[in-house]
């Protein structure tokens, strides 16, 4: 077989753009999940039914569906969903890249819902006693006292998820959004260097995946001493 | 008026009653030990004076403030009412200051440095200014626990609430906390406390209150108590703690 990595080197400044819109739409997923993912876990928790049965219900469908059909199903509903709010005539169209960052961070809400709750969880009653003790409201203990050590405690499991985030964004490129496998599958079929491409493509994945994990195996190890 | 009183206090989980009308009151400036076998719902009770615990009958007031009422304002009651626990339930991820500070200014609005001042003033009073800038989990058990006694302190409370603390402290420790509880009671301040240190309760306790199986059995002056309780239940009690 006549492999020509040349290809790779020529198309650099291309695959950047698309890793940079990997890392953008990773961290703003991570960011925004995880935010709205800890409110989802405060409902979860809330002795209010109502609120966490919505928020169980809202976790559960996100977490039962693949992550390909969320992706189509908001890349043709939130088109819709704009139409309906502004009264427009057309559904309005917003893009691939901001539908794949919509998509993403309501769906790993999801996910950071239950590893935050668990962090919650984890940590003992008689905090949340002490906290209240002081005459710190519900939002003030958990915002001060609950969710910094539950925050705390779940780093290594956060990171993680944000890892197998990384590489679930390459699924992007089923609404031909230009993310890093996006830019590479499309320099790869212009010039038919599909092996090249996707070795090398391949070869950053496991690169950057493993040595972070790597990182987050000593940071739990550390984590583990000083608790 | 009473600083607080409970009246017929009942408390279920579930079908389970473990509390049955519980009535006692604490006057300004008593200090009032509350002791039993396990289980007996001390720490319950305790816990339900400053609504960390529901109850379903009964009224708690504390200085003429219905505890249970709905609309009471919780946070601004227990702000006022200091409460120490058996694990000191120091908040692990702040330094010691930030312990003490961190209520004085979320809840008092006092200012950083106000807070910092009152804070060190009472780090102070119970021997550990040099440890204002550790980490709870970087002191010993009796530490924390003075530290927490400083932190309910720093409150300017009403009145305190010790939940069995020095239960969780290993023997050598034990003293250093029961001393800074003692001067705290020689101070005229409002106690109600859960322990089984007996020496303490004959020290400086005005009354002790005996519960067993979620009833208040006995509640006597301290003489009394120790001169001759009248219950069979409180005088095998007595004879097992005091005995060994």
């Amino acid at each position: 077989m006549d492999l020509d990595f040349s290809i790779v080197t020529r198309s650099l400044p291309y695959l950047w753009q698309g890793m940079k819109y990997t890392l953008q739409l990773t961290a703003t997923s991570a960011v925004g999940g995880l935010f709205f993912g800890t409110l989802l876990a405060l409902a979860r928790l809330s002795p209010n039914k109502i609120l966490s049965n919505v928020a169980a219900g809202y976790v559960n469908l996100m977490r039962s569906i693949p992550l390909v059909l969320v992706i189509f199903w908001f890349f043709f509903l939130v088109p819709l969903i704009a139409q309906g709010i502004t009264g427009s005539e057309r559904p309005i169209q917003i893009g691939a890249e901001r539908t794949a960052m919509i998509t993403f961070i309501l769906f790993e809400a999801a996910y950071f819902c239950e590893i935050m709750r668990a962090g919650i969880q984890s940590i003992p009653r008689g905090q949340v006693h002490s906290a209240y003790a002081l005459g710190l409201t519900y939002g003030q203990s958990m915002r001060l006292v609950i969710l910094p050590q539950a925050f705390r405690n779940m780093i290594p499991v956060l990171l993680t998820q944000t890892i197998i985030l990384f590489q679930d964004t390459s699924l992007v490129y089923v609404i031909s959004a230009t993310d890093f496998v996006g830019a590479a599958s499309k320099i790869a079929q212009r010039d038919s260097r599909l092996v090249e491409m996707y070795l090398f493509v391949a070869v950053v994945y496991f690169v950057l995946c493993y040595t972070l994990s790597y990182l987050v195996k000593l940071l739990q190890k550390r984590i583990a001493v000083i608790s | 008026m009473a600083m607080i009183e409970c009246k017929d206090v009942s408390k279920w989980y579930g079908t389970f009653q473990v509390l049955t009308n519980c009535s006692t009151t604490v006057e300004k400036g008593e200090v009032i030990v509350v002791c039993g076998p396990s289980g007996s719902g001390k720490s319950t009770l305790i816990k339900c004076v400053n609504a960390l615990e529901p109850f379903q009958k009964g009224v708690i007031t504390v200085d003429g403030i219905s505890v249970g009422a709905p609309k009471t304002n919780l946070p601004k009651l227990r702000a006022r009412v200091g409460m120490v626990f058996q694990h000191f339930e120091l908040f692990p991820h702040l330094t010691i200051i930030d312990n003490l500070t961190l209520a004085q200014i979320k809840v008092l609005n006092r200012n950083k440095e106000e807070a910092s001042v009152r804070g060190m003033k009472l780090l102070d009073r119970v021997g550990l200014t040099e440890q204002a800038a550790k980490f709870p989990g970087q002191l010993s058990g009796g530490q924390q626990q003075r530290v927490a006694i400083a932190r309910a302190l720093s409150m300017d409370p009403i009145c305190m609430l010790f939940d069995e603390p020095t239960s969780a402290l290993d023997p050598e420790m034990i003293n250093e906390v029961l001393d800074v509880m003692v001067q705290l009671a020689k101070e005229g301040m409002t106690m109600m406390v859960v322990t089984h240190e007996m020496g303490f309760a004959r020290k400086v306790a005005n009354r002790v209150i005996f519960m067993d199986k979620g009833e208040i059995v006995e509640d006597a002056s301290k003489d009394d108590f120790f001169g001759q309780p009248r219950s069979e239940r409180a005088q095998l009690f007595l004879s097992k703690i005091l005995h060994n």
